[in-house]
């Protein structure tokens, strides 16, 4: 029989949950609403009589010192709740607080069937005829949640059964384009016309219709997501000439001829596997080699915030668990791209989340999944910009450490396939599909099937059995279930030899899902390994001890067929060769050309204002409250963390970690992006986000000679012209700029559908390509941080100062975008990173600091606020050599610059490393922590302000915005 | 003298053993990583270690509330040898996760006698966030064998959302703290009263670890496997090269008490 238990805080315990979201709620203006009571609610279903069911929420589910709990029999139970609302998970969500229920109620001697939890919320001081409104605007997601107003049952329902139809077969032959196209649409395969029409004509050929698991087969790999067919297709470039390419001219594979080329013609000896396993490999130490892959989540994210950023996570930990044979995940780096906090409410589009939803969703979903794996989230960057509102989007990275005789993986006919990990159900269908299409007004009710919630603990579980069984030789070759989902994983590993599959045997969540479903569900935490069958028992024994789901779904085979089994019937039967090479292959237009030029203005501002409001901006201020919900410290090789200086309050340009504990060879993490140079030209954009992520890596101690980047391209729909010429400029000063560097890509992301659609108005995100970059740290010992040092020493500025302020974080304050930007110097910028690298390495710097958003005048008041240590400046000869205006000199953000605190003992080899090139002693430290800026040493400050101004401008607004707290900090 | 052995057991989602196994055999330790599953089929194994390790992590996934499943399974079927364990002299060191089990346990003693019910517990941070940060910690090595002697502080970080020690009613932590029992206490920098974020999570008396009567059982919520190089701390790159971190300390202060 069925209880339900209701578990609230004891009245004289304090409810901090309650506390929390009175806070979030006042803030978001129910300012009638006097306080919040939470109470979690379970239901238990199994052979339990009262005394058992007592036992359970006695010793189980409440915690006797802070809450009290009533019982239930749910049958008889009411549920009134005047005043609350409850929240309940919809029917086939994953809970992830069921596993862990059934194991301790097992253990108490009163196992269970299933267990469900739910939360209920009493709002007082809300009228009841607002609650559903208030608890959909911030308690639930209708997507994935249910709401129920003033009272607390369970609701209880089944997933639908759906009848098994066996072999369906879909007769395309004598289907009219229109005819093709509606199929397409109808059944969200995302394929074109064009690709339809190939389909039709194989099967013509083959003199049969193709079957519904057929179909949905070519759908899933033939998906842009899977496929990437914009990058991978001939473009025919209208536009100015760039790159070398010149207007008409046409490139016959985008990504070979750009990114893939640059890698090709570098042909750097460390770079181990690229580009055609789950994660780029590059060579690091010893027998240890570094995987990088950064994925994009962005679609489920706009929809689920906090489920479609922790699956984001949990995705790219299993690309890293599926390169080679199996690497350790050590590092997880995010990155999300928002609209303002402050954006105003009628900016926000129909059926679009608000920004700060959006953000506290993300960031959660962060958390929790990286968290519970035990893997540190040590780097990242949050951008604003209005038009993410539609489209937020959400870069997932993980790093992994693998070893050098682990890196080859085949697949043998004979082997089994087989699947490890979590259960299938309907969660996630046509994932692949969806993210390749556009969002729209109603993309939240259409696609909850596109909606998953991770399960962090089953992951984990499965990282510890693969890299066991991985030791222990047990599989030949491994990928994880990503988009497509077994459809995917299988088809990829037997794209070479053949697979026969028996789709009822894999385990499933509940009953009822069609072979199909099974095929191309995308549910999480699940791995398919290719296993030689002698290690078979080996393997599901393994697994076993540590109770994890493992079952042989089919084998290998010669064939070069893709055969589908249901319960003994062929439902599919695909060649590989149409599979993975029959999709149509065409020329899409691309053009470009230079936005319209903006009328100059005459800006009027001050210098001390201008600073403050730049470090109270959110694209510049502190992120501390993020940060700190993640753990950045576990595996204890934590180095260079994400916040420094002398009480933890200063930004850090990059993550540094030893991973192996006792080893002083470290691994640097940075990343670059600046989409606001993509509107006014993504070439250079591409090499601004280069130079970014490079000059990060050089100011914490990365070999510039020993690193690698990623590519994560985030465009908008690229069927339009003007999308795809952009992708092509960016594209090309990838390649260039990877050249000038003597840098390679060594993996790669594009998700190019990022539009938003409200009636007739378009929303499209602004060309965003992520570039994240790793490197290994020859002795962590002379790793940097940018906070100041000493109170006597000298401050340089590193690097050329232009007078462009296109594009700038200043501009954009005046609401303006500018005209001319300042551009990478692919002469100068490698050699300057070479020489500071070198500078770092020997130990002869103090402090290293990169200048980005904001230019020097807020590096500089970073550095100042950081260390309780002051910084008096110069500018002088940058006005004079430079001929810059203040503005320019305070706030450009021309690239390739550092500020560097120097030892007077130093000065002068320092002085010699940079004879040559641009390195101006532009002032010195002092004890009095503040920050002075002059133009001359006779004139009054341009900026003289304290250490504290600047850092409660720095620190107080985001979290003011995520929480209305103010945090501070102190160092043990 | 037989080399100390100790025994750090897992779970599902555990995530400190590795560090903290490294922790322990730096200091000396032999030491094993066990899946509880190998445990709970041959409980025995126990009394070949003279310390058992409750690592960090998210036991069964901490849905309920944090460390309750793992500590129910060990109340049930491993309690009555743990008892014996600890009788026989052994040793048990919960961190973070690991003390959230152990606090849920009752190992711990801290059931009032004449009721046997818990009077203390592991509760929700006060911000209910989970926050990765660095803490300073008094210690009280007056009861605790483990805890380190002729050394006043450690700087150590603190990683958990629900860390804040709650007594059942206001006289249970002082009485906890005038009996020693509260090993390591949260404190200022500077000497100040420790409130947040000094006080990371709220914490009744500002206490972030206790032992048990015996003190040989003990539980704290900071990380000292996380502090254990030169490297470690936040603010290393502003001090002379430390020799090593406060965590690699105290390991070997526990090391020491198994001698």
């Amino acid at each position: 029989m069925r209880w339900q238990i209701v578990v609230a805080p004891r009245p004289e315990v304090p409810d901090s949950h309650g506390a929390v979201l009175r806070k979030k709620l006042l803030g978001l203006g129910q300012t009638g609403l006097a306080s919040v009571r939470t109470a979690r609610l379970y239901l238990l279903d199994g052979d339990l009589d009262h005394a058992a069911a007592t036992v359970l929420a006695s010793r189980l589910l409440s915690d006797p010192v802070a809450e009290s709990f009533s019982i239930h029999a749910w049958d008889q139970y009411r549920g009134d709740a005047p005043g609350s609302v409850s929240v309940f998970k919809k029917v086939g969500v994953m809970d992830p607080a069921e596993a862990g229920i059934l194991r301790g109620a097992t253990s108490l001697g009163h196992p269970l069937l299933a267990a469900k939890t739910a939360t209920r919320y009493e709002l007082v001081g809300i009228p009841a005829a607002l609650l559903h409104r208030v608890a959909e605007a911030s308690l639930a997601n209708p997507a994935i949640e249910e709401i129920q107003v003033g009272n607390d049952r369970f609701p209880v329902k089944s997933p639908s059964v759906r009848k098994q139809v066996g072999r369906k077969e879909l007769p395309l032959a004598r289907l009219s384009d229109a005819e093709l196209e509606a199929i397409s649409k109808t059944r969200g395969l995302s394929l074109t016309l064009l690709e339809m029409k190939a389909i039709q004509a194989h099967f013509a050929k083959l003199g049969r219709p193709p079957t519904e698991i057929e179909l949905e087969t070519l759908a899933q790999t033939w998906s842009e997501h899977c496929k990437h067919k914009t990058f991978t297709s001939a473009v025919r470039y209208h536009g100015p000439t760039v790159g070398g390419v010149e207007d008409g001219q046409v490139i016959p594979n985008l990504l070979k001829s750009t990114i893939k080329a640059a890698t090709e013609a570098l042909a750097k000896p460390f770079c181990l596997s690229v580009f055609h396993d789950n994660a780029g490999v590059i060579a690091w130490e010893g027998n240890q080699a570094l995987c990088f892959k950064v994925e994009t989540h962005n679609h489920p994210s706009a929809i689920e915030p906090y489920g479609g950023a922790g699956t984001g996570v949990g995705g790219v930990i299993r690309d890293i668990l599926g390169t080679g044979l199996g690497a350790r995940p050590i590092a997880n780096t995010d990155v999300f791209c928002v609209a303002p906090p402050d954006l105003p409410a009628e900016s926000i589009p129909r059926g679009a989340l608000p920004p700060l939803r959006v953000l506290r969703g993300v960031v959660s979903g962060v958390r929790d999944y990286g968290n519970q794996m035990g893997i540190p989230t040590v780097n990242g960057a949050v951008v604003f910009d209005p038009r993410y509102v539609g489209n937020p989007l959400v870069y997932c990275g993980t790093v992994g450490l693998l070893p050098t005789d682990k890196i080859d993986k085949t697949v043998k006919p004979g082997d089994l396939i087989v699947a490890l990990g979590g259960r299938t159900g309907r969660d996630g269908i046509h994932g692949a599909t969806f993210s390749s299409a556009e969002l729209h007004e109603t993309s939240e009710a259409d696609d909850a099937g596109a909606v998953q919630i991770g399960n962090a603990i089953t992951e984990k579980k499965v990282l510890d059995i693969v890299l066991k069984a991985r030791d222990q030789g047990l599989f030949r070759a491994i990928t994880d279930c990503g988009a497509g989902g077994f459809s995917s994983a299988v088809g990829e590993m037997g794209a070479e030899c053949g697979a026969r599959v028996h789709l009822e045997r894999a385990p499933l969540k509940y009953d009822g899902l069609t072979a199909t479903e099974i095929w191309i569900s995308e549910s999480q935490e699940r791995m398919v390994m290719a296993v030689p069958p002698a290690q078979w028992p080996a393997l599901e024994k393994l697994a076993a001890s540590e109770d994890v789901l493992a079952c042989v779904l089919g084998e290998f085979t010669d064939t070069r067929r893709l055969e589908l089994y249901f319960q003994g019937e062929l439902l599919g039967d695909l060649g590989v060769e149409f599979l993975h090479e029959g999709v149509p292959r065409f020329i899409r237009d691309a053009s470009w050309s230079a936005p319209a030029r903006e009328a100059e203005a005459k800006l009027v501002a001050d210098p001390e204002a201008t600073l403050i409001r730049l470090l109270a901006s959110p694209n510049i201020a502190s992120k501390e409250w993020i940060v700190r919900q993640y753990d950045h410290e576990v595996q204890a090789g934590s180095v260079i963390k994400p916040l420094v200086g002398s009480r933890g309050q200063g930004p850090s340009d990059g993550a540094v970690l030893a991973p192996v504990l006792g080893s002083t060879v470290g691994v640097a993490i940075t990343n670059g992006i600046n989409p606001w140079l993509g509107d006014l030209d993504p070439y250079w954009m591409a090499f601004a986000a280069i130079d970014e992520a490079l000059r990060n890596l050089v100011a914490v101690g990365g070999d510039p000679d020993h690193c690698a980047i990623l590519d994560n391209f985030s465009w908008g729909n690229c069927a339009k012209p003007d999308r795809l010429g952009a992708l092509v400029r960016a594209s090309l000063g990838c390649r260039d700029a990877a050249l000038a560097y003597g840098t390679p890509f060594i993996s790669g992301k594009d998700s190019l559908n990022n539009e938003y659609k409200v009636g007739d108005t378009t929303i499209v995100i602004p060309p965003s390509l992520l570039i994240s970059a790793i490197a290994r740290v020859p002795d962590v010992r002379r790793a940097l941080t940018m906070d100041l040092k000493s109170k006597h020493s000298r401050i340089y500025l590193v690097g050329h100062s232009t007078s462009e302020l296109g594009g700038s974080s200043f501009l954009r304050l005046f609401g303006r975008r500018g005209n001319e930007f300042p551009k990478v110097s692919r002469e100068l910028a490698p050699r300057l990173h070479r020489t500071l690298h070198q500078l770092v390495r020997g130990g002869h710097l103090l402090t290293c600091h990169d200048l980005s958003d904001g230019g020097l005048a807020v590096a500089a008041a970073e550095m100042v606020l950081a260390s309780d240590i002051g910084m008096t400046v110069n500018l002088g000869p940058l006005l004079e050599r430079g001929h810059l205006s203040p503005d320019a000199a305070l706030f450009a953000e021309s690239p390739t610059r550092w500020l560097i605190e120097v030892a007077e003992s130093e000065a002068a080899r320092v002085e010699a490393a940079f004879r040559g090139l641009p390195c101006l002693h532009l002032g010195s430290t002092q004890a009095e922590a503040r920050l002075r800026i002059l133009t001359s040493d006779q004139s009054a400050p341009l900026i003289d302000l304290e250490a504290t101004t600047l850092e409660v401008a720095f620190r107080e607004p985001l979290a003011r915005h995520l929480e209305g707290l103010v945090t501070e900090s102190t160092h043990g | 003298m037989a080399e100390p052995r100790v025994l750090v057991l897992r779970a599902a989602g555990t995530n400190c053993e590795a560090e903290t196994s490294f922790a322990f055999e730096q200091a000396g330790a032999k030491t094993q990583v066990l899946h509880v599953n190998r445990l709970l089929e041959r409980p025995a194994v126990l009394h070949e270690y003279g310390l058992v390790v409750l690592p960090g992590g998210f036991s069964y996934g901490d849905d309920i509330s944090a460390g309750k499943v793992w500590a129910t399974e060990i109340q049930d079927a491993l309690g009555d040898h743990f008892r014996r364990f600890i009788g026989r002299g052994g040793l048990i060191l919960g961190i973070c996760n690991g003390f959230q089990v152990l606090i849920k346990t009752g190992l711990l003693g801290l059931e009032d006698p004449a009721t046997k019910a818990p009077t203390a517990t592991l509760h929700w941070n006060d911000s209910h966030r989970y926050e990765d940060r660095w803490v300073r910690l008094q210690i009280d090595p007056a009861l605790c064998v483990m805890a380190p002697r002729d050394k006043a502080h450690l700087s150590v970080p603190v990683a958990h959302g629900e860390g804040k020690i709650l007594g059942r009613d206001p006289s249970v932590v002082p009485r906890l703290i005038a009996s020693h029992r509260a090993v390591f206490r949260y404190v200022r920098w500077d000497g100040g009263p420790a409130t947040y974020p000094a006080n990371p999570n709220g914490s009744e008396g500002h206490v972030a670890g206790l032992c048990d009567p015996t003190g040989q059982v003990l539980g704290l919520m900071p990380h000292p496997e996380r502090a254990l190089f030169p490297w470690s701390h936040p603010a290393w790159t502003r001090e002379n090269r430390r020799f090593e971190g406060d965590g690699a300390y105290f390991f070997r202060a526990v090391v020491a008490a198994m001698r």
